[in-house]
């Protein structure tokens, strides 16, 4: 054995250590930012190959927030009449729409990462946390267009209407949207790890997300809730992020900090949770998906 | 040297079988013995990769106890037969899955080509790709960009490096992607079967550019069943048997040892040709055929099959024997000379023989057909393939002189010099 001749100092400098793997909290960050390049990549891919061959092409970023608007205005508002506070319910909803699909587009494709790319991850390796990542970022791109298509709504009826009343909470705005694809981020890649072996969660999650709109204030404010149930929707974490949006910029409901650090709170053991069994499925879940 | 790979104790075991309820309790018990600090309850069992076999376990373990050091700049060649192991290796190598128990320690940035265009989207255009594919081999984005003219010159389909991937034909795509991996610079190389893809004129391109990485001293581990290609670039050869590495012996006797390895085991039974005629194979059938898979270039192409009677008499059997060229084209029979009679036995085997057939190294099929009085009794049609290996007996090599294609036969000339 060649080796044998080697010393000990020398034996140590292997770059790379491949082991069964039993630490499950060896993130490596520092690969991850060495693939930044292809995390970039893969967001440029997402973002071109979703709108080729369309005619209308990014629009549609536009199109679809715009209609379930429209369909929330009529819907709820005209027909069920429900409250809005006072807010013209266009702004109303569209602030809880577009603030929703981020975390719910966020939720559902890195829900998929394993399945979907078991192609690719049975092939090469690199970290496997740059796809929920690039899903993340792809979906803020998406985010930040609605975003300020808002704004132009928004701006248009601070110009018509003297109702709204925009607050020094506006400089939360990041916050809410770290906390919106945290939460995302987190629940997704909870789910795609646990759906590698069993498919049970998909199922789960195909209404499970619909259901979870319902119990977050995006169709009614949060004041119409009855007391009683109340507290269910406040545990629901997308809550205080809706709310706290909609309080800076339209000034209707209410900004409660301790719901807010819940939710923070919520988001971090949450995004902890999901990067350690994210990383321990990522390692062999090639064999069982 | 020194050793950049050193794999020591390296297993992987798989469960057989689906997926369901069933496995949850395993998984259950596994979980319990964990928390409880004991060992994992299934890894004690598990029977040894062997395909044919009949496991008594639901775990298998694909690899087992694999021990093996690479030094820098050597092109190390991985054989054995399908399910031997080799790609499983490939894929704890790589990192793709990990290990049950064992580890791997690597000296150096690895590149592994497992497929050729690993993560081409089809709606991206060539110039994207390229930049895509490159990104998940490994490289950044500069590195490609450096890179890009010369990958973009090796494809050879500049023309349509700005159109959509998805329009390209398929060798298109093919030379494109391995471009990419062929400029991968890494100091060590992971290849899988990569070359099983693409037409001859590829499959050279690939070797010649791989034969190029070898010699700028970059390590190289290379897997494959193409035997040529293993002997003329690999300096040491490891070969893989049911999850197990056998003893290290060196290249010439490994690949000896595959070779009659693989003959045993496919001259075994022979699978049954499908019948296209439902009269044949009623009243005789042909059975138990019986070649060897590679000959040298210049050795005589043996080969037996069984005549089984079903019917009470059959007089006046004649047997054909038909060579065809892997696409199809009949490039040489045998018609029996004589008819042999099956009236006292109940079968009776036959011994062809090509006599220094003068095939040209290559892939060929065999059809065999048998007849009575005008009558088809069984017709077998491409029921086995044969390599002619590009080396004869004595290691003379057959030069492909006139480029790609040399057709199939090696005509028996007589060459009259004279120096003036």
């Amino acid at each position: 054995m060649k080796s044998n001749n080697l010393s000990s100092e020398e034996q140590e400098q292997w770059t790379e250590i491949i082991e069964p793997g039993k630490s499950l909290f060896a993130l490596d960050l520092a690969s991850v930012w060495r693939y930044r390049d292809l995390l970039m990549l893969f967001v440029k891919r997402d973002f071109i190959s979703t709108y080729k061959q369309t005619i209308l092409g990014p629009l549609w970023f536009f199109i679809a927030p715009i209609f379930t608007t429209i369909t929330f205005t009529i819907i709820f508002g005209r027909v069920a009449q429900i409250s809005t506070e006072g807010i013209p319910p266009v702004l109303f909803y569209m602030s809880g729409i577009i603030g929703w699909n981020y975390f719910s587009t966020c939720l559902t494709n890195t829900s998929t990462t394993f399945r979907d790319n078991a192609g690719i991850f049975g092939k090469v390796y690199f970290p496997r946390l740059i796809i929920p990542l690039s899903t993340i970022i792809t979906n803020l791109i998406k985010f930040s267009i609605q975003f300020l298509m808002f704004i132009g709504f928004w701006l248009f009826f601070i110009y018509k209407d003297a109702s709204i009343t925009p607050n020094s909470y506006i400089l939360l705005t990041p916050l809410l949207i770290v906390l919106m694809a945290g939460l995302g981020l987190g629940f997704g890649m909870i789910i795609s790890s646990f759906t590698t072996k069993y498919k049970d969660l998909v199922f789960l999650l195909q209404f499970g997300v619909q259901l979870l709109m319902y119990a977050t204030p995006i169709i009614y404010p949060l004041s119409t809730i009855p007391e009683k149930y109340k507290w269910i929707i406040i545990a629901n974490p997308m809550t205080s992020v809706i709310e706290t949006f909609r309080y800076a910029f339209l000034g209707s409901g209410t900004f409660n900090l301790s719901h807010l650090i819940y939710s923070l709170g919520f988001m971090i053991i949450l995004l902890f949770l999901g990067i350690v069994i994210f990383n321990k499925t990522e390692k062999t879940f090639i064999d069982t998906v | 040297m020194s050793t950049v790979i050193k794999v020591e104790n390296l297993s992987k075991q798989y469960r057989l079988g689906s997926i369901g309820t069933g496995t949850l309790t395993h998984d259950v018990q596994r979980w319990w013995a964990n928390m409880r600090g004991k060992e994992d309850p299934f890894l004690k069992i598990g029977d040894e990769n062997q395909r044919d076999g009949k496991g008594g376990s639901d775990y298998v373990w694909s690899l087992k106890d694999i021990n093996f050091d690479v030094q820098q700049g050597e092109v190390l060649g991985i054989i054995g037969k399908n399910g031997a192991g080799k790609s499983t290796l490939l894929k704890l190598l790589t990192k793709v899955t990990a290990p049950t128990t064992g580890s791997v320690k690597i000296r150096g940035r690895v590149a592994s080509l497992l497929e050729v265009g690993t993560g081409f989207h089809p709606e991206l255009t060539g110039r994207e790709n390229i930049f895509l594919n490159g990104a998940i081999l490994g490289m950044t984005k500069q590195e490609v960009k450096n890179k890009f003219d010369e990958i973009v010159d090796f494809s050879g389909i500049e023309k349509y490096i700005d159109t959509p991937v998805k329009r390209y034909s398929s060798g298109m795509y093919v030379r494109l992607a391995f471009a990419v991996a062929a400029h991968l610079e890494p100091e060590i190389l992971i290849i899988d079967e990569v070359l099983a893809v693409g037409d001859a004129e590829f499959q050279k391109k690939c070797l010649g550019k791989m034969k190029a990485i070898g010699k700028e001293g970059r390590t190289i581990l290379f897997v494959s069943h193409n035997i040529q290609a293993i002997e003329s670039l690999c300096d040491r050869v490891i070969l893989l048997n049911n999850g197990l590495k056998l003893p290290e012996i060196s290249k010439k006797e490994t690949i000896k040892l595959y070779i009659d390895n693989s003959l045993s085991a496919t001259i075994k039974e022979s699978k049954q040709g499908v019948r296209e005629n439902i009269e044949h194979g009623k009243r005789a059938r042909i059975n138990n055929i019986q070649i060897k898979p590679s000959f040298a270039w210049q050795e005589n192409v043996k080969l037996s099959f069984e005549i089984e009677k079903i019917d009470t008499i059959i007089e006046d059997i004649e047997f054909g024997v038909g060579i065809d060229s892997i696409s199809g084209v009949r490039i040489c029979t045998f018609e029996s000379k004589e008819s042999y009679s099956l009236n006292d036995a109940n079968k009776m085997t036959f011994e062809v023989i090509f006599n220094q057939p003068t095939l040209v190294p290559g892939n060929y099929l065999v059809s065999i057909g048998v007849r009575s009085l005008a009558q088809t009794l069984d017709f077998l049609e491409f029921v086995h393939e044969f390599t002619i290996n590009e080396i004869n007996q004595d290691g003379k090599h057959f030069g492909f002189t006139l480029g790609e294609s040399s057709g199939y036969i090696d005509t028996n000339v007589e060459v009259i010099t004279k120096k003036d």
